[in-house]
C-alpha cells in the first residue's frame, strides 16, 4: 500500500475501533459486511474490468452454508465461517469457469443467469427453508469469547473486514494485480504478451467470490439468519450500485458506497416504503449519466485539479 | 386415456401449448433485445420492466378509461415506444461513446425505477385482466382442447416476429438500418440520419416488449413483478441463441419454451432452471451461441 493509503487505512481502523461506543453496533457490522462484499466485487469490476451481475449468489450461498453448519451440524463458529467461505469459493470456480468463456456484456448476462439458476435451487432445496429462510442461527463462541454479545462480535467482524481489506490491497499491488489491470486495459495485448488471460480472470473471479462469501458468512453471524434475499438479483444490483456510487477501481470507493447505501436504506425503509427501489434506481441512473467516477473518484479528481492549479 | 411415457396425452399437449406460449414471449422479447443491441450496442435491462409497463398500461386503460383489449394492443405498445424514445433522447444517447457496460447499468437503474413506481402505485399483488370475448373459449381438436387465447398469443407473436424480419431484411428502411448497424459513420456520410434511426430502433424494440406485455395480460396476472424474472430467462435465451440473426432468436425462443414446457411434464423440479442449464451446456460446447458469431 502507498503511504497515503496506509495512513487513511489506519485512521479508518482507529475510527472503527471506537465506533460501537457511538453507533448501534449491528448497523456498523452490516455496513462492514456489505463494504467487504463491495470491495470483493470491486476487485473484479474495478481492477479486472469484469462486470459480474450475479455476485449476490456467493453472498447468499455462504450465508446458507454457514447458517446450516452452525445450526444443524453445530460446528464451532470459525469452522462455520470457513465452510461458508469455502462453498462460495467452489461455486465461484464453477460459475467463473463458465462465465469467462464470454466477454463484456455477455459475461454480465451469463453470471446473472447462472446466479438465477442457483437462486431457484435455493428456493427449492429443503435445507434453505424456502421463503422463510434459515432462522435462529447460533453465533457460538470464539477463543472463549461469547459472540452473543454484540461488542465481542463487532471486534471479530472488524478483524475479518480489516484483514480482507488488507488482502485485497495486497492483491491489487502484487504482480498478479498488475496483470489483472493489464487485462482490464487491453486484453488482446495481455494475451500477446504471453499471459494466460483466462487463468488470471478465473483466479480473480474465484478470489472475489470467496471474499464475497466471507462477507455473507459473517453476515449470517451478525443477523443470526440467512434468507433468499441474500441471493436475489436485487442484491447483486445493490453491490454494483455501491461500487459505482463509491467509485469503481478506487481503494476506498466501495467502502464509502456501501456505507452510503446501507445507511440510506436504513433511514428510508420505514419512511418511503417501496419507493426505496425507485430511489436506488435513480441513484444508479444519476451515477451512470453524470458521476461515473463515484464519490471517491470525483473527490480525488477535484483534489488533483486543485493541486495542479496551485503548482501552476 | 392415451398415455405417452406414462403421461396422459392431454397433459402433454397442454404443456406443449404452454411451452409454445412462453416460447412466443421469449421470441418477441429476445428479438427486441437483439434489434436494440445491433443498433445501440446496449443490452436493455429495462426490457422486462417495459414489458410489464405494456401489460399495466393495458390494465390501466381498461380500468380507468374503459379502453378495450384490441385498442390496448395498438395503443400500449405505442406508449411504451414513446417512453423508450424519451429514455433514448434523455439518457442513452450520452452513453454510446462509453463502455457498453454503462448502458446495462443505466437500464438496470431504469428497470428498478419503473418497477418500484408501479409497485408503489398498485402494490405487489397481480390484477386480473379478462380475455376478450372473441378469444375466450377453446377449440376442440379431438385429442385436446386448445384455448383460443393461447393459440392467439402464438399466432400474434409469430406474425410480429415475421413482420419485423421482413422489415429489416427486405425493405429500404431495413437496408438503412442494417447499414447503420454495420458502419454508422459511413451510413451517416451517405446522408442518412443515423441518430434518428437509433432513436426509432430503441422505440421499436421496447414497443415490441410492450406488445408482448399486452399479449401476456389476459394470460397471467398483471403485476409489477411480472417482468423481472422473465427478463433473466430471456437473457439466457439470448446467450444460447446469440444475437446474430433474427430468425435465430425466434427459433431459439420457441424451442426453449417447448423444452421448458416438456420439462414441466417429465421433471417438474427442474422446469425453473432448465433454460439456465442449457445455457451452461451451450457455453461449454459453443461459447458464441447457436446462431452467434464470435466477434
Amino acid at each position: 500500500m502507498s503511504r497515503r493509503v496506509s495512513i487513511a487505512y489506519l485512521i479508518g481502523l482507529g475510527l472503527l475501533l471506537l465506533a460501537p461506543m457511538f453507533i448501534y453496533p449491528i448497523l456498523v457490522m452490516k455496513v462492514l459486511c456489505f463494504a467487504l462484499f463491495a470491495c470483493a466485487f470491486n476487485l473484479l469490476l474495478g481492477y479486472t474490468g469484469l462486470l459480474s451481475f450475479g455476485h449476490a449468489v456467493f453472498l447468499g450461498s455462504a450465508a446458507y452454508v454457514t447458517g446450516h453448519a452452525l445450526k444443524v451440524w453445530e460446528l464451532p463458529t470459525l469452522l462455520g465461517l470457513l465452510a461458508g467461505t469455502g462453498a462460495a469459493t467452489l461455486l465461484g470456480w464453477a460459475i467463473g469457469s463458465l462465465a469467462i468463456r464470454r466477454q463484456g456484456i455477455y459475461f454480465a448476462m451469463v453470471t446473472l443467469a447462472l446466479a438465477q439458476m442457483v437462486f431457484f435451487l435455493f428456493l427449492q432445496a429443503p435445507f434453505t427453508g424456502g421463503e422463510d429462510g434459515l432462522q435462529g442461527v447460533p453465533r457460538g463462541t470464539l477463543f472463549g469469547l461469547d459472540l452473543a454479545d454484540d461488542i465481542n462480535l463487532y471486534y471479530l467482524v472488524l478483524a475479518i473486514f480489516a484483514g480482507s481489506f488488507w488482502l485485497i490491497q495486497r492483491t491489487i499491488h502484487s504482480p498478479f494485480g498488475q496483470i489483472l489491470k493489464a487485462i482490464r486495459e487491453n486484453e488482446p495485448r495481455a494475451i500477446s504478451l504471453g499471459y494466460d488471460v483466462a487463468k488470471y480472470k478465473l483466479l480473480a473471479f474465484v478470489l472475489s467470490a470467496g471474499l464475497a462469501g466471507l462477507a455473507g458468512a459473517t453476515k449470517t453471524l451478525v443477523f443470526k439468519f440467512a434468507t433468499l434475499t441474500d441471493a436475489h438479483w436485487h442484491t447483486s444490483g445493490e453491490v454494483v450500485l455501491m461500487t459505482l456510487l463509491g467509485g469503481m477501481g478506487t481503494v476506498f470507493g466501495p467502502v464509502v458506497g456501501a456505507t452510503v447505501i446501507v445507511t440510506l436504506q436504513n433511514e428510508l425503509a420505514d419512511k418511503v416504503g417501496s419507493l426505496v427501489t425507485v430511489i436506488m434506481g435513480a441513484i444508479f441512473v444519476i451515477c451512470v449519466l453524470a458521476f461515473r467516477r463515484g464519490i471517491v473518484g470525483e473527490s480525488l479528481a477535484l483534489y488533483q485539479r486543485m493541486i495542479g492549479q496551485k503548482n501552476r | 386415456m392415451t398415455e405417452i411415457f406414462g403421461v396422459p396425452i392431454q397433459a402433454l399437449f397442454g404443456q406443449l401449448m404452454l411451452g409454445l406460449v412462453n416460447g412466443s414471449f421469449y421470441a418477441v422479447l429476445s428479438l427486441g433485445l437483439a434489434v436494440i443491441f445491433g443498433m445501440l450496442n446496449i443490452i436493455n435491462f429495462a426490457h422486462g420492466a417495459l414489458y410489464m409497463t405494456g401489460a399495466m398500461l393495458a390494465w390501466i386503460f381498461l380500468e380507468y378509461l374503459g379502453v378495450g383489449y384490441w385498442w390496448s394492443l395498438v395503443l400500449a405498445p405505442i406508449c411504451v415506444g414513446l417512453i423508450g424514445i424519451v429514455i433514448e433522447r434523455l439518457m442513452l444517447q450520452w452513453l454510446y461513446k462509453l463502455d457498453h457496460l454503462y448502458g446495462l447499468l443505466l437500464t438496470f437503474g431504469l428497470a428498478l425505477m419503473i418497477e418500484g413506481l408501479f409497485r408503489d402505485l398498485y402494490g405487489v399483488a397481480g390484477q386480473p385482466y379478462s380475455i376478450p370475448e372473441e378469444l375466450s373459449g377453446a377449440f376442440n381438436l379431438g385429442f385436446m382442447f386448445l384455448p383460443k387465447y393461447r393459440a392467439w398469443i402464438v399466432v400474434a407473436s409469430l406474425t410480429v416476429c415475421l413482420l419485423t424480419w421482413y422489415m429489416i431484411e427486405k425493405t429500404r428502411l431495413g437496408a438503412y438500418l442494417r447499414a447503420a448497424t454495420e458502419n454508422p459513420k459511413l451510413t451517416q456520410a451517405f446522408g442518412i440520419n443515423v441518430p434518428l434511426m437509433v432513436m426509432l430502433t430503441y422505440g421499436f424494440g421496447v414497443g415490441l416488449a410492450g406488445f408482448a406485455g399486452v399479449l401476456a395480460a389476459p394470460a397471467s396476472q398483471v403485476g409489477p413483478l411480472m417482468g423481472s424474472n422473465l427478463i433473466i430467462v430471456v437473457f439466457a435465451v439470448v446467450v444460447i441463441g446469440g444475437m446474430g440473426s433474427i430468425l435465430g432468436s425466434v427459433v431459439t425462443g420457441l424451442g426453449l419454451g417447448i423444452i421448458e414446457g416438456m420439462t414441466k411434464v417429465f421433471w417438474p423440479e427442474a422446469s425453473a432452471t432448465v433454460v439456465f442449464m442449457i445455457m451452461a451446456v451451450v457455453l461449454m460446447i459453443r461459447p458464441a451461441g447457436l446462431f452467434g458469431r464470435e466477434k
